[in-house]
């Protein structure tokens, strides 16, 4: 892999850009592997490139029905916060934070984080309660988190209406300084190449259609629309299709997946400066680079593999949104999309082991994965090279809903799921 | 957005005026408290999220008011049938190959 630097572009700019390699490479899929990862998004790649980077396992296959990086990993709004309520999310998302402030420089790739500050709007006194209470729970965890008056709102992000006459008035905000966007894209680029650049295969156009087991129950490896590809152990990173393939596998999830939308306006100037969520109103707003504002909406009510939503849902978000922001009345919308999230009853992801041997998942984070990709990949290799969770993992069990000791953000979450 | 024919008013009407109210055909035991772990687990959380056709609830929460079942495709978010609750889960479904 020849790094990134200016010299590279000062040298590839005398000799006409002939000299950029490829950034990964897409070999044919061998027999068999040590690790098979059925996924080839952000999480997934990064668990790739964890596993060759800190546990030395390069004998690795990425396998994806689709293209690099082609499912949620290019379909979310790129938010990135910590401040969850309780103390295991709190470990998982701020170790998550931790590695995106340096990750460009670990991968030499820029991801673009951009800690801008994520701003959550409080409109009625129960939402000023919980928002406190996240407050002085994060502060407890180590994790910044600051309550702001609506004037020190408005000034954080000038845009805002804090009007007392609107329909849901701004009546507070909790900012997370930290928190902020990222460029999804290349997250999952920058940890392909890294990857592939230690020796892992990055197989896309390549479907699992079965998971194949020895008589002791053991993953053996996955039947795929290339063939059998062998290996002793699979970790499942596939979103919205985690309970299609552990079903191969026979075993049954506590999921469900549904469509989750996203719409980007026009490009226009730089106007917001930050991230602005509102779980009352229900919207998130954030500016990209290119100066699209980037809407999140929220998800169907159904269950579907669809990749699309009903429009109903958008047209609630942009009435949330023009609210807030009256300024935007008149902005012409250009793209939407919809994605396909797997929920968990308590809103937490599993990143455990399975009662099958060999076989791992790391599945179930709903409307808000992308923020934990670089955590999530840590921890996930750990827990296949060592067959044993992270501490930071440990509580994400898929037993937890048999034993009861969930972690139920599903009530305390700081945004809607 | 969905079109449903809510079985009790006998009309297609859209999706606004219903809930989704989860799978269907999901008993509930008569002696929940008796339940042991595991079982109380697939009651409440295990979920069989197809990829394909789905029997699942709706409550016609902005119309009659009341739950019925149906069944629909999710990868093209179809609906091939809807029925009244309490009638059994249908075997022959209309168009839908084996």
């Amino acid at each position: 892999m020849k790094k990134y630097s200016v010299f590279a572009i000062a040298r590839e700019a005398m000799r006409g850009h002939k000299g950029w390699e490829e950034q990964w490479s897409s070999p044919e899929p061998k027999k068999d592997y040590d690790v098979i990862i059925v996924g080839a998004g952000g999480h997934g790649l990064a668990t790739a490139y964890y596993l060759a980077t800190v546990h030395g396992i390069t004998n690795v296959a990425v396998l994806e029905k689709g293209w690099l990086g082609g499912g949620n990993t290019g379909r979310n709004t790129t938010i990135i916060r910590s401040n969850y309520l309780y103390d295991e999310s709190a470990g998982i998302y701020d170790h998550a934070l931790k590695l995106w402030d340096g990750l460009s420089q670990e991968l030499n790739y820029n991801v673009m984080y951009s800690a801008r500050g994520v701003m959550m709007l409080a409109h009625n006194v129960h939402d000023i309660q919980v928002l406190k209470r996240h407050v002085h729970a994060n502060r407890l965890n180590g994790i910044d988190n600051e309550w702001l008056t609506p004037e020190q709102a408005k000034e954080f992000c000038p845009p805002l209406n804090i009007s007392k006459q609107a329909r849901y008035p701004v009546m507070g905000a909790a900012l997370q300084r930290r928190g902020g966007t990222a460029r999804h894209d290349a997250v999952a680029w920058g940890y392909a190449r890294g990857a592939s650049a230690r020796g892992v295969h990055i197989i896309q156009n390549c479907e699992v259609t079965g998971v194949k087991r020895a008589a002791n129950g053991a993953v053996t490896g996955v039947e795929t629309t290339r063939g059998f590809i062998g290996a002793k152990r699979v970790g499942v990173v596939a979103a919205g299709h985690s309970s299609v393939i552990m079903n191969m596998a026979g075993v049954r999830m506590p999921l469900e997946s549904y469509p989750l939308q996203a719409l980007v306006s026009e490009p226009v100037k730089p106007v917001v400066p930050c991230v602005v969520m509102s779980n009352t109103v229900h919207a998130y707003i954030s500016q990209s680079d290119k100066g699209e504002l980037v809407i999140g909406a929220g998800t169907d009510q159904y269950v579907s593999y669809s990749q699309t939503g009903g429009l109903h849902i958008l047209q609630h978000t942009l009435d949330a949104i023009c609210e807030m922001f009256p300024i935007f009345t008149r902005m012409k919308m250009l793209r939407s999309w919809g994605g396909i999230v797997d929920v968990t009853p308590d809103r937490s992801p599993i990143l455990a082991k399975t009662p099958v041997p060999g076989l791992y998942v790391n599945c179930g984070w709903g409307t808000g994965g992308f923020k934990a990709t670089p955590g999530s990949g840590h921890v996930f290799a750990h827990t296949i090279a060592r067959d044993d969770p992270h501490p930071i993992n440990a509580p994400f069990t898929i037993e937890r809903f048999r034993t009861g000791r969930l972690i139920d953000e599903a009530a305390a979450a700081a945004v809607a799921h | 957005m969905l079109l449903i024919r809510c079985p009790y008013c006998e009309e297609e009407r859209p999706e606004l005026e219903f809930r989704n109210a989860g799978e269907a055909h999901i008993a509930r035991s008569a002696n929940i408290a008796g339940e042991s772990d595991d079982d109380f687990e697939k009651f409440f959380f295990i979920r069989s999220n197809p990829k394909g056709i789905i029997y699942e609830r709706w409550r016609h929460m902005h119309g009659c008011a009341r739950f019925f079942n149906a069944v629909r495709d999710t990868i093209s978010d179809k609906f091939i049938m809807t029925y009244k609750a309490g009638e059994p889960k249908p075997v022959k479904l209309p168009g839908v190959a084996k």
